[in-house]
């Protein structure tokens, strides 16, 4: 495929990660999709900020814990990954609280990167 | 890019999160619960009315009528689903549910 054939889809993760499914549903159609060489970027934004949180501890909770799987996505060549300032810092987080690095940008910044895009998957 | 809304403004933060994100001139149409957002007299309405200023604001005209909304704010297009499909073949959506 070449490179003109890409498509620009960008995950747009929104939810915290137990409560319901859609983080992890997102996490699982993000590895699916990289396995086809699009341009993948992924942004989190709003309670989506809570699916990168360190030590989260799903033992008790009898739940898999996926927060440590967003390291493949290097694996995987995508490294567009951004987050929501204004969302970390509501939440009382910093990129120091979470288990990948991520480029924290402005929701300014954030928004013409989703105007760039072909299409925007929500989770 | 279209933006769209079906949720309550008073029970999730959708709006708020879609007007810090919308670009200006981005149309935004509301659906389902989400149309409470264009009732005239609520808490959101200087939002509402700041977000009017920089966008065309839908609201599906079914929806509003259901929920027995009849002062809705001036500016708002009540639409029908067929405006609704016009609105999607034109732009990129991005639903904020």
């Amino acid at each position: 495929m070449t490179e003109k054939e890409k498509s620009k889809i960008m995950f747009v993760m929104r939810k915290a990660p137990h409560g319901s499914i859609y983080a992890y549903e997102g996490l699982e159609a993000i590895l699916i999709m990289g396995a086809f060489e699009q341009e993948i970027s992924v942004v989190f934004i709003d309670d989506g900020v809570f699916a990168l949180k360190k030590e989260q501890d799903t033992k008790a909770l009898g739940v898999k814990e996926f927060s440590k799987t967003f390291a493949v996505l290097e694996d995987y060549d995508i490294t567009n990954i951004y987050i929501d300032r204004e969302s970390l810092e509501q939440r009382g987080l910093s990129a120091d609280d979470l288990v990948i690095p991520v480029k924290v940008m402005e929701a300014g910044e954030i928004a013409k990167i989703m105007e760039e895009q072909h299409v925007l998957l929500p989770f | 890019m279209l933006h769209t809304i079906n949720k309550s403004p008073f029970l999730y933060y959708n709006l708020e999160s879609c007007l810090r994100f919308a670009k200006d001139g981005d149309p935004i149409i509301f659906y389902e619960d989400g149309v409470y957002a264009v009732a005239a007299g609520t808490k959101v309405e200087s939002m509402m009315k700041n977000a009017l200023k920089k966008h065309p604001i839908y609201a599906i005209e079914a929806d509003v009528k259901a929920r027995g909304i009849t002062k809705v704010l001036d500016g708002v297009y009540l639409c029908d689903y067929t405006c609704f499909v016009g609105l999607v073949e034109q732009h990129k959506v991005y639903p904020w549910f």
